[in-house]
């Protein structure tokens, strides 16, 4: 049994809306979306015209074959090199993987004591359950401190290529978003209930590393591409109240340092065969195996602000 | 070495080829994004689940979206036919 309703009653509904929606009839995020007009990309015919044309006179006068003799058995010679130099390296990468040893003997590298020890005196040794974050923050962790480092380093390189003064920071923000609405409703939406999401998830990853697959980096990143989407949707005022380029100094100079002070104290220890005062723990518990847990979230730490920063770089050339 | 295994391995050249052979940008791009899944997804099958994390937060996601913003940056997302790409490519 179904009871018409009048047109007043109607109108209030849910479905009146939906199917108002539906054909078109309006638009709810009309006057709420900040939208600048789009225009069409106009290339600048003259500058282009003369550019090409200075582009080839250069190209003719440097490539000028015709009357260089000496050019012209060059060039020859650098393509038949070149030829002749790939052939040379593929013979060459060849014949190396020849000499390998054949898969399944005994010779073989992955058959050696180290893999045997990580394997075996792993967990007693370094007191994770997983075994691969023993081994690149307990057995190797100095080549994972030189891998922050180098993150480190790359943020700075990109810092110098593409910092821009006050001024040009503005007008590069104006014209980063020329070509999209500034307050995109449905990514603010979508952002809301994401990111926490997501940024718990790298939280997880990271505080899990000893126990279970994932660790610093692979944490790190993941909370690094929260903050991203929180940049995309609510914009860099919003951002800049807990991220600026102050907190990402501190916070690599920090965990940078502090992994540097643990390890070098572990390798002292370990080196002159002296006692370490890290408990170990029982594997297993969130509180265990040593330093890991701690290196870990120092790395975790230096990979999400890195990624942050590269991509605040590359938007606006700064945070 | 399972049929699934074979599947991935064969996604993944087609994805390798056709990031190169493809003329727009982006398609390239998302092309590479769908080489990154993959691959994680081989990393599992491979018992890796770290790199399979790491593969899937990195090169699907932060290598993608740095790409997109140096080439909105330049100009080249455009949704215009290759034809007209090639001439601003040109300029």
């Amino acid at each position: 049994m179904s009871r018409k309703k009048t047109a007043e009653e109607y109108q209030k509904t849910f479905a009146f809306r939906f199917f108002r929606w539906l054909s078109g009839e309006k638009d709810p995020y009309i006057g709420k979306v900040e939208m600048q007009p789009q225009k069409e990309y106009q290339p600048d015919q003259e500058a282009a015209l003369r550019h090409e044309k200075e582009h080839d006179a250069i190209m003719d006068k440097v490539y000028d074959t015709e009357h260089n003799k000496w050019l012209y058995r060059f060039h020859r010679l650098y393509q038949a090199t070149s030829i002749l130099f790939c052939l040379f390296l593929i013979a060459l990468l060849l014949v190396t993987i020849s000499y390998l040893p054949p898969n399944g003997t005994v010779t073989r590298p992955v058959n050696n004591e180290v893999a045997e020890r990580y394997i075996e005196k792993g967990l007693e040794e370094t007191g994770a359950v997983n075994i691969v974050a023993g081994m690149i923050l307990d057995y190797r962790a100095f080549d994972t401190l030189g891998e922050s480092h180098v993150l480190f380093v790359a943020t700075i390189t990109v810092l110098i290529l593409l910092r821009l003064n006050k001024t040009e920071k503005d007008e590069a923000e104006v014209s980063d978003r020329r070509f999209e609405p500034k307050n995109d409703a449905i990514l603010q939406l979508v952002a809301t209930f994401l990111v926490p999401v997501i940024i718990i998830f790298g939280i997880y990853i990271i505080l899990n590393g000893h126990l279970g697959p994932g660790g610093g980096f692979s944490g790190g990143a993941v909370i690094g591409a929260g903050l991203v989407l929180y940049l995309n949707a609510f914009g860099f005022k919003k951002t800049e109240r807990f991220f600026t380029e102050k907190t990402y100094k501190w916070v690599c100079f920090f965990s940078l340092s502090f992994y540097c002070l643990a390890k070098s104290y572990s390798f002292y220890t370990g080196a002159n065969k002296l006692h370490s005062v890290i408990p170990k723990g029982t594997p297993g518990a969130i509180l265990s195996s040593g330093l890991i847990l701690p290196l870990n979230i120092a790395v975790g730490l230096v990979v999400a602000c890195t990624i942050y920063a590269f991509y605040a770089m590359f938007r606006k050339g700064g945070f | 070495m399972t049929a699934f295994q074979i599947i991935l391995m064969g996604l993944l050249i087609i994805c390798a080829v056709s990031v190169s052979f493809s003329k727009n940008l982006l398609n390239s791009i998302l092309i590479y994004m769908s080489f990154s899944l993959v691959m994680s997804m081989l990393w599992i099958c491979l018992e890796s689940p770290d790199l399979a994390i790491t593969e899937a937060a990195v090169g699907a996601g932060i290598t993608s979206v740095l790409f997109f913003v140096t080439l909105k940056k330049i100009h080249a997302i455009d949704a215009s036919e290759p034809e007209k790409e090639e001439e601003k490519e040109n300029e």
